[in-house]
């Protein structure tokens, strides 16, 4: 057995509540060196998975958020031509211009692999790029190490980093990409869990206000054809709201009122179409 | 170890490789998996790639490791029942007794389990017994429980699995409504129809492109060289046609239209019509059909490059297509065969796609469909279909 599987286990984490599910599917994918894919909704903590884990485990976290345009290089490393062609010029630097190792700056992943110790790297949304990227960079992750071509040089990495990959698609990834993953898909949380997840970030609100702003945002959720549905994210800062509310109370909410609607939806036609179903319901 | 297991999800359909089945067998002699219920998540996580087959992993779990039967179509319409059937009774007893003809009093003392089975073992006689019957039990019929209504749940998915068998789990099904089997919802059309974007350069070489000016000014020794690349522009236009005449294709017209709309800030421009069956002289830009008609022939100065997408079921008497006079409505008579009619469409633009409500596999039994997909290409609209009719249109 490797050494660093004898390493703690990720079991909590202080703003995360936890589903004991997950947390085995964290561990055997540390434990097989297999970078771990999260499907899910927005807002069913896909991102805030990495971030526990990295807190958890005291490992730190490297986020590489991809981009549409982005090529795999860019996550990889830079090669940075501008400044070399500064210094050439004016020469007023303490670089020396024939290096270009001096001008070579590690991406997100290329930090990952030649970081000191073991880290979480958190790649976020992978479904913007495209399957070229995606299936490029899953070979690097499988072998662990990169060519810099302006210098011919190998980058490996030093400690294998635990790769989480998140995305948001409901489409699948490409073949190749999905057999070199572990894969998971977050479900919305339902309303218990959704009621520990508050509980986490409010510790101490009361429990009229949660239960009542929880029924309320489900039944907002449940608005058929909503383009962007509220996520945990939006009921977070929603009670927020509530709470520096001075003239707010809870009642209001048991009554089918939805103070700040405006902090649960984004979009204006969705916004429209809530305002209008709760005027109905409030006529009936 | 587990090969059997391995076959089975094969069998039903998963797409599970070797590879990942090896992985599975590393963990194990890793020491990694020690209990059932570990063996459930991880060999979800290493065998299963998307959760649309959690809930048929789900079902060969639970046979393979408790031998639950693979539910058939039918068992798994009066599991479906029965659950109705018990939300209602937790809603209406009374309704439910009376609907049974037993007393409220009888089935008050039974467990929910066992109301299930007690629910599962009715439902079982009554299809033997009158199968088409509109007693209770009778589909689409008068009954408050028949099993063509709506699921009251909705969709029932997520839950927490502390403390509870991973084969109970299993047998839950808590994916079910992730699964492929169901009908098309807005969020997989818009998944589908993202493809839609065809980005395509075209205009003048008017943006500056950055990576390449330093690129080139690199080369050239540090001397700037400012190097200008084409803007991408979205020049698809899309002409969408729908048949909202009959019954038949009721239930997609929203979905299909709001989709369009939604995405119409990707199009150059979107053009919605409406027709009955299949098109003769016009089409109307008015979901009623009646006051804006729109001549086919105008269409012929539009641009060939647009893209024309027909939803239709294509299903109708073959005169209706055949024929000179074949139209249903009486005003309608040019003396044009509607066939010829879509063929000059389809030769208009070039790029064109017929999307059927109609799985691909009943086509074969309808004559008109069969007439109609030698002119149009033809897509089931489904997910598959969808993702297939993006592909080809947006080929040039």
């Amino acid at each position: 057995m490797p050494k660093n599987i004898s390493e703690k286990k990720f079991s909590k984490a202080d703003k995360y509540v936890l589903d004991e599910e997950v947390a085995k599917i964290v561990n055997i994918s540390i434990a097989l060196e297999m970078p771990l894919l999260l499907k899910g909704e927005p807002g069913t903590g896909k991102t805030m998975l990495a971030h526990a884990i990295a807190e958890n485990l005291d490992m730190p976290l490297i986020v590489l958020n991809v981009k549409s345009s982005m090529k795999l290089v860019e996550a990889l490393y830079q090669y940075d031509t501008l400044t070399r062609l500064n210094d050439s010029r004016f020469g007023d630097s303490k670089r020396d211009v024939s290096n270009i190792e001096e001008y070579i700056k590690m991406g997100k992943i290329g930090q990952a692999f030649t970081a000191e110790k073991r880290t979480v790297l958190l790649i976020d949304e992978i479904d913007k790029a495209d399957t070229d990227f995606q299936d490029d960079m899953l070979d690097v992750l499988d072998q662990m190490e990169f060519d810099i071509i302006e210098t011919d040089k190998t980058v490996g990495a030093d400690n294998r980093p635990v790769i989480i990959i998140t995305s948001n698609s409901k489409k699948d990834l490409s073949d190749p990409f999905l057999g070199r993953c572990n894969f998971h898909h977050i479900a919305f949380p339902d309303p218990k869990m959704m009621r520990k997840i508050i509980n986490v970030h409010f510790s101490d609100i009361s429990s009229d206000l949660a239960e009542n702003a929880i029924s309320a945002f489900y039944n907002v959720r449940e608005v058929d054809s909503l383009e962007k549905k509220p996520a945990t994210r939006e009921l977070i800062n929603w009670i927020r709201a509530l709470q520096t509310d001075p003239d707010f109370k809870t009642k209001k909410l048991a009554k089918g009122n939805i103070p700040y609607l405006g902090v649960l939806l984004k979009k204006s036609q969705d916004y429209a179409m809530v305002q209008n179903n709760l005027n109905r319901r409030r006529l009936f | 170890m587990f090969i059997n297991f391995f076959y089975k999800l094969k069998e039903v359909g998963v797409p599970v490789s070797p590879t990942s089945f090896l992985i599975l067998h590393k963990a194990l002699a890793k020491g990694l998996i020690n209990s059932l219920d570990d063996f459930y998540t991880s060999s979800r996580s290493i065998l299963i790639k998307s959760e649309r087959y959690f809930d048929l992993f789900d079902q060969v779990f639970a046979y393979h490791f408790e031998g639950v039967e693979i539910p058939e179509y039918n068992q798994a319409e009066i599991d479906e029942t029965a659950r109705a059937l018990l939300e209602q009774w937790l809603k209406d007893p009374a309704d439910i007794a009376r609907a049974l003809g037993v007393d409220e009093s009888v089935l008050n003392k039974l467990t929910p389990d066992e109301l299930i089975e007690y629910f599962k073992k009715r439902l079982e006689e009554q299809t033997e017994r009158h199968d088409g019957g509109n007693k209770w039990i009778g589909t689409k019929g008068t009954s408050p429980v028949g099993h063509s209504g709506t699921h009251p749940g909705g969709m029932r998915v997520g839950g927490v699995s502390r403390n509870r068998s991973a084969v109970k789990v299993a047998m839950e099904r808590r994916y079910k409504d992730y699964s492929q089997e169901g009908p098309l919802t807005q969020a997989m059309m818009g998944e589908a129809l993202k493809k839609l974007k065809n980005l395509v350069p075209a205009g003048a070489k008017d943006i500056i492109d950055m990576d390449e000016t330093i690129y080139q000014t690199m080369k050239n020794a540090g001397e700037i060289e400012i190097i200008f690349k084409r803007g991408l522009k979205d020049r698809l236009k899309v002409i969408l046609a729908i048949d909202n005449g009959g019954w038949s294709m009721d239930p997609y017209i929203n979905v299909v239209q709001s989709l369009f709309n939604h995405s119409r800030s990707r199009f150059k421009e979107l053009k919605t019509y409406f027709f009955h069956n299949t098109i003769y002289d016009t089409l109307w830009t008015d979901p009623g059909r009646r006051k804006l008609p729109v001549s086919i022939d105008k269409f012929a100065s539009k641009d060939p490059e647009t893209r024309l997408i027909i939803v239709g079921d294509a299903s109708m008497a073959p005169y209706e297509l055949m024929s000179r006079d074949g139209s249903i409505y009486l005003t309608n008579r040019s003396g044009m065969p509607s066939i010829e009619r879509l063929k000059s469409l389809s030769e208009m633009f070039p790029h064109c796609a017929w999307l059927n409500p109609v799985p691909s596999h009943m086509w074969y039994y309808t004559h008109s469909i069969d007439i109609i997909s030698k002119v149009f290409p033809m897509f089931e609209l489904s997910l598959d279909g969808l993702d297939k009719a993006v592909n080809y249109l947006k080929a040039k």
